[in-house]
């Protein structure tokens, strides 16, 4: 199922499955994710899924690529049950003081804003994977005529959860954050929160989010209910 | 209410408390963290008979003036650092490498780094510190750790929970070594770097750029040709991953760093230069030196002997 294994540095596997971007190569990638987390291998001290790759970075004190790449090649995450995914319903407003990039996107995309919001809500995406930031969804995937590019110069500053669009994703700025993504809209939802250290992500890989659209008002009553 | 604690009179350009760092939570989005220069991490905390593990103040450039309010208590910097310790009727000069005795009223004055960037000061005994994921280390980007995950600030109070009954002063003769190359591990995106590049990345001088922190450190040079593609699909990154964007100068991943990037990765350093590679301060020069996955194990491994060595020493 991985195509090559190989060493980042001298203390991290690259484990590669593929060039392409789809839910079948990701899917193999979170479930080689999850068994290897839940192994718990000595020396083992990082795990980095992403859409068509796995990380695994060590401790070179305690072992090495050898031995990792060994331990890799010899476990079976078919025999990992359930991969214990979630749905998730993420409200989101699009008023014209959170998207920011709305006249840009009906210029790329050459569709109105209704059109444009049509297309994005009540549609499941997947998490291909978190990161960058602290909780970032990486989700996917938007329709074809939903693709636009990242901003040329990027925003020194992104409001805290933004939502945004680039090429076939969809992110959440889950924290103040620079960032070049197309910001459509912002979530009243607290996306990561730290102080909740045994799941501080909202979201994670694999599991299916659906946006739905709220007004101003109901994002400014959403957290004093 | 603590009766020891720290007032802090100048907080210095970049100060924060550092430890060992957190792990397990790349997937997350969250990176190690941790003092940057974990050997004199190490040995700040030996020097005031500290858990090796223990919280410790990281400074960069200019450090933290504090004032010291309790009980005696050890101190020790660590790095290359110019301090002076200003007790009731005189002012000392500090020696980094040696612990000192302080006590009610003292002040610490942590000047600046000299030719290095990070220092450290470590107290003998427990800073009094909000852990977040088994780490009191502070990110400022994601605002983790202790100190709401923020520098520190002027005025501000820092209390110390406890003070080690060891009182012992201890001293070792360390020096800091400096290195010319930055020895690295070819990189997964090596062949996406044209034959020119790849000879420029191994043979030119790079100069390091003033915008570097502890996410990463630019520099400066020749422009390291692409011909493949200037972005891949985004995937995971670790401390030491050289990146290169397509304006051709490469960016080193240090303890902070996104956890995720999408630019090619011409190299990484290898684990043995990682703690004298954040010590170099922007303007140096240096270049890039290949080396295989078993010597740069090796190499590590006789690294960690030696920090072991020092440690036992002091």
């Amino acid at each position: 199922m991985i195509k090559n294994i190989s060493n980042l540095g001298d203390a991290a596997v690259y484990c590669d499955f593929g060039n392409e971007v789809n839910k079948t190569i990701n899917s193999k990638v979170i479930k080689y994710f999850k068994t290897i987390k839940k192994n718990n291998i000595e020396g083992i001290n990082n795990l980095t899924p992403s859409y068509n790759k796995l990380i695994i970075s060590f401790d070179l004190n305690k072992t090495s690529f050898k031995e990792v790449k060994n331990y890799i090649e010899n476990i079976d995450p078919e025999d990992s049950q359930n991969i214990n995914s979630k749905k998730l319903e993420i409200p989101v407003c699009c008023d014209e003081n959170f998207s920011m990039d709305i006249k840009r996107l009906e210029e790329i995309l050459k569709l109105s804003k209704e059109k444009i919001l049509e297309k994005f809500f009540n549609k499941e995406y997947f998490c291909y994977m978190t990161g960058f930031i602290a909780g970032m969804p990486f989700l996917g995937d938007l329709d074809e005529n939903m693709r636009a590019q990242r901003l040329e110069t990027p925003r020194v500053k992104v409001p805290k959860g933004s939502v945004a669009l680039t090429e076939q994703f969809a992110n959440i700025y889950t924290f103040e954050s620079p960032g070049g993504w197309n910001i459509l809209g912002n979530t009243p939802l607290d996306v990561f929160d730290s102080s909740k250290e045994d799941k501080p992500n909202l979201i994670n890989p694999g599991d299916t989010v659906i946006f739905k659209e709220i007004t101003l008002d109901q994002y400014k009553n959403y957290n004093e209910q | 209410m603590s009766s020891n604690y720290l007032d802090i009179i100048r907080p210095g350009i970049n100060t924060t408390f550092q430890d060992k760092g957190r792990d397990h939570l790349y997937h997350i989005g969250i990176p190690f963290s941790g003092a940057m220069d974990n050997r004199n991490y190490l040995i700040a905390n030996k020097l005031v008979n500290n858990n090796l593990e223990s919280a410790v103040i990281e400074f960069a450039y200019q450090g933290p003036h504090i004032k010291y309010s309790g009980e005696k208590i050890n101190i020790a910097i660590t790095g290359d650092v110019f301090f002076s310790i200003k007790k009731k009727d005189t002012e000392i000069e500090g020696n980094c490498y040696q612990s000192y005795q302080i006590e009610d009223g003292d002040e610490i004055n942590i000047i600046s780094t000299n030719k290095s960037v990070y220092g450290y000061l470590a107290l003998g005994g427990e800073l009094d510190l909000k852990f977040q994921w088994n780490s009191c280390s502070i990110n400022t980007k994601a605002n983790i750790g202790s100190n709401d995950g923020k520098k520190l600030d002027v005025g501000q109070r820092i209390n110390i929970k406890k003070i080690n009954s060891n009182k012992d002063i201890k001293k070792t003769n360390y020096i800091n070594t400096k290195i010319e190359n930055i020895r690295v591990i070819k990189g997964t995106n090596f062949d996406y770097f044209s034959e020119e590049g790849k000879k420029i990345f191994y043979e030119r001088e790079f100069t390091v750029s003033k915008l570097s922190d502890r996410m990463g450190m630019r520099l400066e040079g020749p422009k390291i040709d692409n011909i493949v593609n200037t972005n891949i699909k985004s995937e995971g990154l670790i401390k030491g991953v050289i990146q290169v964007p397509a304006d051709g100068n490469p960016i080193i991943m240090l303890s902070d760093h996104g956890t995720i990037g999408g630019y090619p990765k011409i190299g990484v350093v290898a684990s043995v230069d990682y703690d004298r590679l954040v010590q170099m301060s922007p303007g140096s020069k240096t270049k890039f030196k290949e080396i295989n996955l078993s010597d740069a194990e090796t190499l590590f491994k006789l690294y960690e002997m030696e920090t072991q060595n020092l440690l036992s020493q002091i």
